[in-house]
């Protein structure tokens, strides 16, 4: 099978929905003739023209609450955040009028957009451009948020959310751009609400999302070369729908559970994934919940210390080895 | 979408004093039937007297939340609404009342709706300020000030995307004007010549602030500030509802036949309050100030002396309409009163459209999180 990088899968993911379907546009800053700030669109102005194509001014709350009204006409707007942490200025929007026009109608109206983009820190980009929403995100009924942590799974969940009839948030990661993964070819998708283990184990349930996958599969190397503990890595995927079953499925065999998040931890997902966990397979946990979150600061700079601030292998492992 | 470089017209100026005789003659209105001419008298008088009914329902406890009622401006909604074809959308803030039952929506479920009950135009799960009919071409209804604006910006968006010959009206307050994603809707607009047209319906007063005392514009008004957008503006006197025709066709033609959209100001007043739960709105305003208006520049009166000098209606007739419009706002709060109130299963309804059609459901998982 083919290995593209993160960022081709999200392109190729692009590609396929807008063949697909005429109604599919790509909005965003610098999408169009820049190539994208981050090169996740490169190319895409060139193939499908500037109709579908569509470079916004930095201006997110009007041009998401424009997305968010077109869709309501039948259009599906993909659109580009350059950082989630942009979110902010189209608040409004995002919540109150993509989550709320259907309920707030009866049911008459559905407002299928996606927005995307990269929610993360570790960059040294600062405290104002390191946001992670999706908690945010998904407190808020009627919309939808996934966390991609592989190119499979950037290809396959992109697509299931332009084809959603609903609003899906997606958060990538810069970090994650380059990295490379095994991809089909042929057409697919990864349905939204199902979780994906990521390595079997039997002793310790690492349970996480997006770029905090990538950290629990080397603190798993590390605590089974160096401490014998074998830990299932489960990644979420989805953060709203979520895959209950499977989180519940690998603490029944484990028996212990440590949430890793890029979240800080008040409200963050971890903190949802703890209280689902001690509610519903309570009598099969053997420890308290563990957790990893972003330390509770905005986030720093000095790019040694803004490190220490983010979900780290060694701290993930000395964690698990508190309860193993 | 390309930039536009043209300069727009300049702006129409409001004619100082409403004279019906003289805007009768204007092309827009000239061709009218006098079937045409009642339809919009009654529209207007059934308006009033809906809004009339709802706020002694309030009064009365049936109706909970905000209400912000349309008396006085009727001649906005019904103008405009008069000038839309098939493929003109029409989107609004929270003083919704009129506009929704100038496009066709029953008293029924309109003050169904107020009641919340399941009957009402949107279950009851969305009241006063959230009325919606997408099959009448009616976005909403929508409570945060301005943040219908964008959404205005995408209806046109999408006509446009999609070549139909066709329009958005967007309605907002002078309230409204400073929010940012009205300035952003703005920009948006002119950059990418969006077939939407803005429509401030002024009536002096954001909630208790006058609009003296809320924003800076150019002398020539608060649409003049379309001229940093270099944007067609116009202002139009609310008074008449002729000239609220004749103001508003100019811009939507514009919008239909050059894609580009406009900044319209219709001066007008509200004789109650910004809701009803506003106990402030004679003391912000005068009372002589509130009595002129209702003496010499209602909307409604000042069209139904027209009718009657024209020989379209008399005394009779109207008193008649007037009778029909009480009685209808009155069964509808009869109808309201014995509709039943959603039932408990309705909270969970309408959130996410694939719950609500599980047979093209393609996700899984948990997606409601209630212990």
């Amino acid at each position: 099978m083919p290995e593209i990088t993160y960022r081709q899968a999200l392109k190729d993911a692009m590609i396929d929905e807008l063949e697909r379907d005429d109604n599919v546009v790509i909005i965003g800053e610098e999408v169009a003739q820049y190539n994208g700030a981050y090169k996740i669109t490169e190319g895409l102005l060139k193939k499908f023209g500037p109709k579908r194509i569509v470079d916004a001014p930095i201006s997110e709350a009007g041009f998401i609450g424009m997305g968010i009204g077109a869709s309501m006409l039948g259009i599906r707007p993909v659109m580009e955040l350059m950082f989630w942490s942009f979110a902010y200025v189209a608040w409004d929007q995002i919540i109150n009028n993509a989550a709320s026009v259907r309920y707030m109608s009866g049911g008459l109206i559905n407002v299928p957009i996606v927005i995307r983009g990269p929610a993360n820190g570790g960059t040294g980009v600062g405290a104002t451009h390191s946001h992670t929403p999706e908690n945010f995100i998904a407190n808020t009924p009627g919309l939808k948020v996934v966390c991609p942590s592989s190119p499979y799974d950037a290809k396959g969940l992109l697509k299931s959310a332009i084809r959603d009839n609903d609003p899906v948030y997606v958060m990538e990661s810069t970090i994650m751009y380059n990295n490379k993964g095994e991809v089909p070819e042929n057409d697919y998708v990864v349905p939204l609400g199902k979780a994906d283990i990521k390595r079997e184990g039997s002793d310790l349930s690492l349970i996480a999302h997006g770029p905090s996958v990538l950290v629990c599969l080397e603190a798993a190397r590390v605590l089974s070369s160096e401490h014998g503990i074998e830990a299932e890595v489960v990644d979420l995927r989805s953060i709203r729908p979520l895959d209950e079953e499977t989180i519940f499925n690998s603490v029944k065999k484990t028996n212990r559970a440590v949430l890793v998040e890029e979240n800080k931890p008040f409200c963050g997902v971890g903190a949802q994934i703890s209280h689902t966990i001690q509610s519903q397979v309570f009598d099969y946990l053997d420890a308290p919940i563990q957790r990893v979150s972003a330390l509770d600061t905005p986030a720093i700079y000095s790019p040694p210390l803004e490190k220490k601030q983010l979900p780290k292998a060694d701290v993930v492992v000395a964690k698990a080895l508190e309860i193993c | 979408m390309t930039n536009t470089t043209a300069n727009p017209p300049s702006g129409r100026q409001k004619p100082e004093k409403a004279n019906l005789s003289n805007e009768a003659k204007s092309p827009v209105n000239s061709g009218l039937s006098s079937d045409q001419l009642i339809s919009f008298y009654r529209d207007m008088i059934r308006i009033r007297r809906f809004e009339e009914r709802s706020l002694r329902a309030y009064q009365q406890g049936k109706i909970a939340g905000f209400l912000h009622l349309y008396i006085g401006q009727e001649s906005i909604a019904v103008g405009c609404v008069s000038l839309m074809g098939e493929n003109d959308h029409i989107i609004t803030a929270y003083r919704d009342h009129g506009h929704a039952l100038a496009v066709g929506m029953g008293m029924d479920e309109c003050m169904a709706e107020l009641y919340g009950k399941a009957t009402g135009c949107s279950k009851g799960k969305g009241g006063s300020m959230h009325y919606f009919d997408p099959a009448k071409r009616y976005w909403g209804g929508h409570g945060i000030v301005g943040g219908q604006t964008p959404l205005g910006a995408g209806l046109a968006y999408a006509l446009k995307y999609k070549e139909i010959e066709g329009c958005a009206l967007c309605f907002l307050g002078d309230g409204a004007i400073n929010q940012g994603a009205f300035h952003e809707s703005l920009n948006l607009a002119a950059l990418w010549d969006l077939p939407v047209v803005y429509i401030v319906e002024n009536n002096g007063y954001s909630m208790g602030t006058s609009q003296e005392r809320s924003s800076v514009h150019p002398d020539a008004g608060i649409a003049a500030r379309a001229e940093g957008y270099k944007m067609n503006w116009a202002h139009i006197n609310g008074e008449s509802i002729f000239d609220v025709r004749e103001g508003v066709i100019s811009a939507m033609e514009l919008a239909k036949s050059e894609s580009k959209p406009s900044l319209l100001e219709i001066h007008t007043y509200r004789y109650q309050g910004h809701s009803i739960a506003d106990a402030n709105h004679k003391k912000y305003r005068t009372k002589e100030e509130i009595e002129d208006y209702r003496k010499n520049h209602d909307p409604i009166v000042l069209y139904r002396n027209y009718l009657i000098e024209a020989k379209i209606l008399d005394e009779n007739s109207t008193k008649e309409i007037d009778q029909a419009a009480k009685a209808e706002a009155e069964a509808s709060a009869q109808f309201a009163e014995e509709s039943p109130f959603p039932p408990e299963s309705d909270i969970l309804k309408d959130v996410y459209w694939e719950e609500d059609n599980p047979e093209k459901k393609t996700s899984s998982g948990r997606i409601f999180f209630n212990d």
